[in-house]
């Protein structure tokens, strides 16, 4: 490859970024940013048909990052006293009972064949792939007849949905977009964090969250949400929640990556005969140019307390200050035409 | 009741059950509600919101809406009196915009949750942020309201005075309308979905606003431009709002229900009647002018309180994210499975 090939796939690259700053798919964020020659983009991949609904990820979340406590409530709604992400919440397990078989969900995951005994014993061997499979390595997929039949006898006619919620680290993030004091920044690894010592609490980042991620901390007066542990991320270590999950239902890693293994994991589930399995923010096309943090969802995303369909506002704000300026204009013709008579 | 054969999320006893239209459903009731979107059954997380509430406080948010409209207007009124030789409409509006503008930003600061930080605001400048582009304006804007009304209190300096007042009045359609975009660039759905016609409302309400202060204050053989721009404000205020309405589809609805429902009724009578008795009395007396221009005032400041409160309504109510979110999806790409 010559050096103007390069040089051509380089400008290409920059025509791509440049084309879509606000909104679309946006091919390296953390260089639209700013950031020169940043690391690949980091993020979650949070497959929820093997959540257990532990709330390891909660706790390991709350403990690293010091968030204090918000209230201890029993809601009565669920075994989910959490309730929804928040400004002390950065990690949420939902929980939900559904009148659906039981079978639908089941995840494919045969673990007959797999000796734990043999797999513990490679434990100290090889960190790597003890607590993350590689995409391929898992082993293959539960072919349908494994699957348990949809109306066993003895089962009952309830599932329980899981899934651990967190900021989506959107590619068009509407927080940062908004935020009046540069305070949210786009950091090297595509992430969005709050600079705790700039906030100054305007509340702005609030209501512009389609997924009413990010709060304001009422005694502290400052917005907070999930870092993605930009200090872990920092010394190259996984996020205390990923760390903690005991499924690997929260995966972290480079996001190009993690896209990949979740089709696979889709494919699988669909082969199993889970056809309710499907991505939700994975796709670089969405109205936020795709989630740095996506899901396996086994229902619709509203269901979970997720919008189906959400879009940055900044995507309309050429749009909006189109309009304000002509009706700016009207105003002040709208003055002269008050004043344009003799006087009385 | 046997699984196979139930639809997913049919009510069959138990409460708690989330599935696929387990959401909470509504009646529509009151008057002045159209059903502009068929009832949808709809989804959520146990009736949970989506969108966190904007975290503003009503008073100071609201309220800054409304002073910044005033204030705007005021300059715009503020200059033509100075220019067409309408000495005492001058000086009321001057004052009129240095008073609202000054409590504009003693809201915006008691609005933030560290307000000793408020000047982070001015710490970059960042088009994408309405309210990082507003501070820059107000910091632009605010200093000349405050020299033109000095001026004119202190009757010296007169060229100075006269400068600030045709600057302030350059940028004030910017400061009167840029609030629109602040509250339209927000993902809530009542809010979000009028951002083509809020910055024509806003302007229209501000207009009124200022012509209401004038009329009020000002003797009647000064307010004939007062008059004019509050009936041409009120006409573009009400026109666009009900365009807007019209246009928003769901999200519509919170603007015609609960508290934001009755300050929005509120204001359309205060406008309709503070002009129409603006027009057609307040040139001959002294009390019709002022109780017009009050009912002015009061239906500009009812219009952006409800306005906010229906925005707060359709972000506490996932309906109004989820059923126009689900609609576009399956306009798009055919219904949902499962």
């Amino acid at each position: 490859m010559t050096d103007g090939t390069t040089a051509r796939r380089a400008d290409a690259d920059d025509e791509a970024i440049r084309a879509h700053l606000f909104s679309g798919p946006q091919p390296d964020v953390a260089r639209a940013a700013g950031h020169i020659d940043p690391p690949p983009r980091m993020g979650f991949f949070t497959d929820t048909s093997v959540c257990i609904g532990c709330k390891a990820c909660e706790v390991a979340c709350k403990e690293w990052n010091a968030i204090p406590e918000d209230g201890l409530e029993l809601t009565g709604m669920s075994y989910d006293n959490t309730q929804g992400l928040g400004s002390d919440t950065w990690r949420h397990v939902a929980f939900i009972e559904q009148r659906k078989p039981l079978g639908g969900q089941e995840p494919g995951t045969g673990h007959e064949h797999v000796d734990v005994f043999a797999a513990a014993r490679g434990l100290g061997a090889s960190p790597a792939s003890a607590t993350t499979p590689a995409p391929g390595a898992a082993p293959p997929g539960a072919p349908a007849g494994e699957v348990s039949p949809l109306t066993p006898d003895g089962r009952t006619e309830l599932r329980w949905l899981m899934s651990s919620d967190v900021c989506k680290h959107c590619t068009h993030a509407a927080c940062l977009d908004v935020c009046p004091t540069g305070s949210l920044f786009r950091t090297e690894f595509g992430t969005v964090v709050v600079q705790q010592d700039v906030c100054n609490g305007c509340g702005y980042c609030v209501p512009a969250c389609p997924y009413g991620v990010i709060d304001q901390r009422p005694d502290d007066g400052r917005a907070w949400k999930c870092t993605l542990c930009y200090d872990r991320l920092g010394v190259g270590m996984e996020p205390a929640c990923a760390k903690a999950c005991p499924t690997d239902s929260i995966q972290f890693g480079e996001l190009e990556e993690l896209r990949e293994r979740a089709a696979a994991r889709v494919a699988r589930l669909h082969a199993a005969g889970v056809p309710d399995a499907r991505l939700y923010g994975e796709d670089p096309g969405d109205g936020v140019g795709g989630d740095g943090a996506f899901f396996l969802l086994l229902d619709e995303p509203e269901v979970y307390g997720l919008p189906p369909d959400p879009v940055v506002t900044t995507r309309d704000l050429p749009a909006m200050w189109r309009h304000a300026a002509a009706a700016a204009v009207s105003m002040a013709a709208l003055a002269v035409a008050g004043f344009a008579r003799r006087p009385r | 009741m046997n699984g196979a054969g139930t639809p997913p999320g049919e009510p069959t006893g138990r409460d708690a059950l989330t599935g696929a239209h387990a959401g909470r459903r509504r009646r529509r009731r009151g008057r002045g509600e159209r059903a502009m979107v068929p009832e949808a059954e709809f989804s959520s997380y146990y009736g949970r919101p989506v969108l966190h509430r904007p975290t503003w406080k009503a008073v100071d948010i609201a309220g800054y809406l409304f002073l910044g409209g005033l204030a705007g207007a005021s300059s715009l009124l503020a200059a033509g009196g100075e220019a067409t030789g309408r000495p005492a409409l001058a000086r009321t509006a001057k004052l009129g915009a240095a008073g609202a503008i000054t409590l504009s930003l003693a809201a915006l600061v008691h609005d933030l949750g560290r307000p000793a930080r408020f000047v982070n605001m001015l710490r970059v400048f960042k088009p994408t942020s309405p309210m990082n582009l507003g501070s820059w304006l107000l910091a632009g804007y605010a200093p000349l309201t405050l020299v033109a009304a000095a001026t004119e209190v202190a009757g010296r300096y007169r060229p100075a005075g006269v400068a600030a007042t045709a600057s302030a009045a350059v940028l004030a359609p910017a400061v009167a309308t840029y609030t629109a975009v602040l509250i339209c660039d927000t993902a809530v759905p009542s809010w979000h979905e009028g951002h083509r016609e809020m910055p024509f409302v806003f302007a229209g309400s501000a207009a009124t606003a200022g012509a209401g202060l004038a009329l009020a204050c000002v003797p009647v053989a000064q307010t004939g431009p007062a008059r004019r721009t509050a009936l041409l404000g009120a006409a573009l205020e009400l026109g666009a709002f009900a365009v807007m309405r019209r246009r928003m589809g769901l999200a519509a609805e919170p603007l015609g229900t609960g508290r934001a429902g009755r300050l929005l009724r509120a204001a359309e009578l205060l406008t309709a009647g503070g002009a129409a008795l603006a027009a057609g009395a307040g040139g001959r007396g002294r009390g019709a002018a002022a109780v017009a221009g009050t009912a002015l005032l009061a239906g500009s400041a009812a219009l952006r309180f409800g306005i906010f409160h229906a925005g707060v309504a359709s972000a506490e109510d996932p309906r109004y994210t989820v059923i126009p979110q689900r609609l576009r999806l399956e306009a798009r790409t055919g219904p949902a499975g499962g």
